[in-house]
């Protein structure tokens, strides 16, 4: 037996955070339909009205919702960010998640007790950089970036009096999150700024005949065969051409997938895991979330975790636990 | 105040004789006001030119430039946390925070921060502010209508990079390592092969990014020549060149001239384009355009 790992849900739209909610999410975490939060993509998040109907929903079911403001407010424009933290304490969302120290600073001053947790853009790797959020802003639980290994996750555990939260499934950023202007070099639109990571409307897809190539802005980021499926041009998961050699020199267009680590994590400390997923729809949404519950349940009940079956629905894509093994570096 | 001129710290891994030969000819014979010396990037290079670290910075010091000292980006184990607190420590010399850790241990004392923390508005500037920053180097991608909001109520002197590669952004695998099939715990240190990064290029041959082990920067060389009047009359204090293998003593000199309004910015592009060599110039950021674009004024 250990603690009950919480199965902290990604809900893009409405139809998601239902999803997640009746398939065993202990909380959902979305946002706002702008650029105050990390998935601004067109379709997706919530307005205020629909939010509140969300908390509704799942707050009946027993379920949290937390609301990412995780994007850093442009310079001369705080407004749109203070007014979505207002705004989450009015509605009584269960906690917001912050990246910008002052918009943390705001929270703690003008809502002292509507619960805070660290955004994993804030990059907080060390027991200092936590312990300094805690102390200053009364963090309540800190989402680690995804540069850690388990040790080193179980190793700041022991120097930090605060709830750790981790990726496990998902898209992953081979960069430090917040700390990476790829995006914005190359198309203008940066995740810190505007919420987006090589975005849809700098993408092109050029059919050359015998090569399908895909460019992000002027770049291009990667070239596919006639009988190879073209992936999205996510900056950090194209091929590049260094010292002569072609290959995906950042990263393989893998997504995260960690769930033969819950026991690990679990004693490392960790008190949450996260799913990543705000962009995805609820067919995904449902099978992924009715997975990870069943694996949390069963560290819970200290059985092995099985194989979760979630092949299908992550497109023949490759896996990998990132840098949770130390050989990822 | 007269615009100021800042070296900041090599971002590369130079030879450590290169690198202490480099901070000695600066000392010699640029015009800059103020030189970072210290390791930014990756904790497994500092050892070897840390020895000359003293010497460094007695010799800068001597020839009246002041020094302030980088500290690492990323930390992410025990061994790096406690080299930044032993950093910390020396209570002489003021330090430069690249994390938020950094921040949070020179609290209470005047110091800077470089441009890996996310001061991306006011409410945050204030923070570090009221905690003792006295000079921030802002995120690159931060342009003149943040750098015009910024400017409009703070104690801090505002610092931007004018000059050499940007850095983009800084991970927790080895780049060079990877690409030359290793790990970064046995790298063989085969980033000190490129000193002003390896070149990534795309599939179609059209250079765009370079690797500088755990750090990607762009291919282009930010080069704010003649956006420098303009800053300047915002209110921007400081000025920074980053260093690369070229002379440094010669782009400190054209910035100089430009911001003495001595050279033309013409004059003094073209002089650098000779310096760089065939590398494209960039200025976008500033524009509110995409990083790698040159905006012609």
């Amino acid at each position: 037996m250990s603690n009950t790992l919480e199965l902290v849900c990604p809900a893009g739209t409405p139809t998601s955070l239902h999803a997640a909610v009746e398939n065993g999410a202990d909380a959902v975490y979305l946002g706002f339909r702008d650029e105050t939060n990390a998935r601004n993509f067109p379709g997706l998040n919530f307005s205020r009205k629909e939010l509140a109907e969300g908390l509704a929903f799942a707050h009946a079911r027993d379920c949290q919702v937390f609301l990412a403001v995780n994007t850093f407010p442009e310079a001369g424009n705080p407004g749109p960010w203070r007014k979505a933290v207002d705004d989450a304490a009015a509605l009584g969302v269960d906690c917001v998640i912050l990246a910008d120290i002052g918009m943390l600073d705001y929270a703690a001053t003008h809502h002292p007790n509507l619960r805070r947790h660290l955004s994993v853009q804030a990059s907080a790797s060390n027991p200092d950089s936590i312990n300094f959020y805690v102390d200053a802003f009364d963090v309540k639980r800190v989402v680690l970036p995804r540069v850690l290994s388990i040790p080193e996750i179980k190793a700041l555990n022991r120097q930090i009096d605060v709830e750790t939260e981790v990726f496990v499934f998902g898209g992953l950023c081979v960069m430090a999150e917040g700390r990476c202007q790829l995006s914005s070099y190359a198309t203008g639109e940066s995740p810190n700024i505007n919420g987006v990571c090589s975005p849809a409307a700098h993408v092109r897809y050029e059919d050359e005949g015998d090569r399908m190539v895909s460019k992000l802005g002027d770049f291009t980021i990667n070239a596919f065969a006639e009988n190879e499926a073209a992936g999205y041009p996510t900056l950090c998961k194209g091929r590049f051409v260094t010292g002569g050699k072609t290959s995906y020199l950042f990263e393989e267009p893998t997504s995260l997938n960690a769930a033969s680590m819950l026991p690990e994590l679990a004693a490392a400390g960790v008190t949450a895991l996260k799913i990543e997923g705000r962009q995805r729809g609820r067919a995904y949404v449902a099978q992924v979330v009715a997975a990870f519950r069943r694996a949390a349940d069963a560290v819970h009940a200290g059985e092995a975790v099985g194989d979760l079956g979630l092949q299908a629905i992550t497109e023949g894509q490759a896996k990998t636990s990132g840098a949770y093994n130390k050989s990822w570096r | 105040m007269s615009a100021k001129l800042s070296l900041g710290p090599v971002l590369f891994n130079w030879k450590p004789e290169t690198w202490r030969d480099f901070y000695f000819c600066i000392a010699d014979e640029a015009d800059v006001d103020t030189v970072y010396v210290g390791e930014a990037v990756c904790s497994k290079r500092a050892p070897f030119y840390t020895p000359h670290i003293p010497d460094v910075i007695e010799r800068l010091q001597a020839a009246g430039k002041k020094v302030i000292l980088s500290s690492l980006a990323l930390i992410m184990n025990a061994r790096e946390m406690n080299e930044l607190r032993e950093t910390v420590g020396d209570a002489d010399m003021i330090i430069e925070a690249n994390d938020v850790s950094a921040c949070a241990l020179l609290a209470g004392r005047p110091h800077t921060i470089g441009p890996y923390v996310n001061i991306y508005n006011e409410g945050t500037l204030k923070y570090f502010t009221d905690q003792g920053a006295i000079r921030v180097c802002l995120p690159v991608e931060l342009g003149r209508t943040a750098m015009t909001a910024l400017l409009k109520d703070t104690p801090a002197e505002l610092e931007v990079q004018v000059f050499g590669r940007l850095p983009l952004a800084i991970s927790a695998r080895c780049y060079h390592a990877r690409a030359h099939m290793l790990h970064k715990d046995n790298c063989q240190f085969v980033c000190d092969q490129d000193p002003d990064g390896m070149e990534l290029e795309t599939l179609d041959d059209e250079p765009f990014l370079v690797v500088n082990g755990v750090q990607t920067m762009s291919h282009s060389y930010q080069n704010l020549s003649a956006e420098l009047a303009e800053m300047q009359t915002m209110g921007i204090k400081h000025f920074r060149l980053s260093p690369h293998s070229i002379d440094m003593v010669a782009v400190a000199a054209l910035y100089r001239q430009v911001l003495n309004r001595a050279l033309s910015t013409e004059e003094a592009d073209e002089t650098l384009q000779g310096l760089i060599g065939d590398v494209a110039f960039s200025n976008g950021y500033f524009h509110g355009a995409k990083g790698v674009d040159f905006v012609l004024p």
